[in-house]
């Protein structure tokens, strides 16, 4: 094939309606403080590892929140559950929890469970 | 003998206030409780301006019409009120105004308070949303008369709303609509009725796009928390750029979800937009009479912000409430309270001599 020198570009946009929630619903029931994050930052800023690698915590609930599903698989187990974000929330929410149960969402997701 | 000469005896004091709303009515009630002769001089049929448009104020989302009983209760006794009025001139002269009514009527005073208020954004100025456009666009205040009214929310095609966003900042902060200012109450009044629109449609979902939230108040940032835990509301830091209409009646509305940094689109079935707070255009001629100054805003011109807010470049002549920027009704009560106690010193000063001569105890 001839190669013009064009590619197609993936489409960055959020597409709301077209998002599964279920990751959000599912950390929801069990872990309803993710709801009182207002996506200061704080948590993400004293992560270890989000110095150096792709890993928020802060970026992760809102992928959740919006149904991006490829997003949160991209760097959800970054996390070494150091518990650092938990000193750092000022809303007091339990970060730690949230991450462990996206991570059991994946796995449940990968189980056909959820 | 005596020396009466700087005998003095208190003459009649009076004050005419151009504006029957919060700040009106509450300087009024003040005013006519430390001896003064008031009239409040009101261009609509009723009293209460503003305020009888709302349903339930902020933060502890008191109903308003309590708050309006209380106010038309305060100035029940002795406050002269006439309304239907329209102001064809003023004139200041040595005893102080003389304000021209149709009907040629005439009210002169000592002193004038303007409480004329501020006017509140068109949203139709903001095409791009699609108020007047769109049917299930609405504004705040339309959202506030849906309450007051009891009747059930409902989309202009009568079903119930499953997705309802709020747009913060439609006309505020826009110097492309003339407004750089910050109207400071609408953040506060968009959680405020997001939650009581979750109230009343517990199973829908409800957006408010945000570019900063301005919780400043005592008490706002715990409604905003509110309405985060227990009504799971979402906030999207975003400014809308423009809304479409699907087929079905239905919006299309794309946004920079900016906290992501990623363009995003949704679907609503009503928009509600947060019209922010403006200088007021109908009441304008009013202040063109007086020849008063606006400052960068287009609000009134204070003299000193900080050491005499009420005071104009007028001697006598005295402003509050929304006529001198945004203001939450508590901070207009509060203004109302104080500008009534600046004028009574005023006025107090003011005394005849012997020899029948008007005079001022001390310098103004």
């Amino acid at each position: 094939m001839i190669n013009f020198g064009y590619k197609i570009q993936a489409d960055r946009q959020v597409d709301y309606d077209a998002g599964n929630h279920r990751i959000f619903d599912f950390v929801r029931k069990s872990e309803p403080s993710i709801d009182w994050c207002m996506s200061c930052g704080t948590c993400a800023s004293a992560c270890t590892a989000s110095a150096s690698t792709e890993y928020s915590l802060c970026r992760l609930i809102l992928n959740a929140r919006r149904g991006m599903e490829d997003e949160i698989l991209k760097s959800v187990y970054r996390c070494r559950f150091c518990g650092k974000c938990i000193n750092a929330c000022p809303r007091g929410v339990n970060t730690r929890n949230i991450v462990y149960l996206m991570q059991l969402a994946v796995t449940k997701i990968s189980k056909h469970e959820i | 003998m005596l020396d009466t000469s700087n005998r003095t005896e208190e003459i009649m004091k009076s004050v005419a206030i151009i504006g029957g709303g919060v700040a009106g009515m509450e300087a009024a009630a003040r005013l006519s409780k430390c001896g003064h002769a008031v009239t409040i001089i009101e261009r609509n049929e009723q009293l209460g301006g503003r305020l009888n448009q709302w349903h339930a104020l902020f933060p502890a989302r008191k109903p308003a019409l309590p708050l309006l009983m209380s106010l038309k209760q305060g100035i029940s006794d002795g406050v002269n009120v006439i309304i239907n009025a329209h102001i064809t001139g003023i004139e200041k002269n040595e005893d102080g105004f003389a304000i021209m009514l149709n009907k040629n009527r005439v009210v002169t005073a000592n002193t004038l308070l303007l409480t004329t208020g501020f006017d509140i954004f068109e949203a139709e100025r903001k095409e791009e949303y699609g108020y007047g456009i769109y049917d299930n666009v609405i504004t705040s205040v339309d959202l506030e008369q849906v309450f007051r009214s009891g009747k059930p929310i409902q989309t202009a095609g009568g079903k119930t709303p499953k997705r309802i966003g709020f747009v913060h900042c439609v006309g505020s902060r826009d110097e492309k609509a003339g407004n750089l200012h910050c109207s400071k109450v609408c953040c506060v009044t968009a959680v405020k009725q997001a939650i009581e629109v979750k109230e009343m449609l517990p199973s829908s979902e409800v957006f408010l796009y945000y570019m900063d939230l301005r919780m400043f108040g005592r008490h706002f940032e715990e409604l905003y928390k509110e309405a985060q835990f227990k009504h799971s509301i979402q906030f999207i830091r975003a400014r809308l750029s423009e809304a479409f209409e699907n087929p079905d009646g239905s919006l299309q509305i794309r946004i920079e979800d900016t906290l992501l940094a990623k363009p995003l689109k949704m679907s609503l079935d009503m928009l509600v937009l947060m019209v922010g707070i403006q200088p007021p255009k109908k009441a304008g001629n009013i202040l063109d009479m007086l020849k008063l100054e606006r400052d960068t805003d287009g609000f009134v011109l204070q003299e000193d912000q900080y050491v005499s807010p009420f005071k104009t470049k007028i001697p006598g002549l005295y402003c509050a409430g929304g006529v001198t920027g945004p203001k939450t009704i508590e901070e207009t009560l509060t203004e109302a309270r104080a500008v009534a106690a600046e004028i009574s010193e005023y006025l107090g000063r003011r005394r005849i001599n012997y020899a029948g001569q008007e005079q001022y105890v001390m310098e103004l």
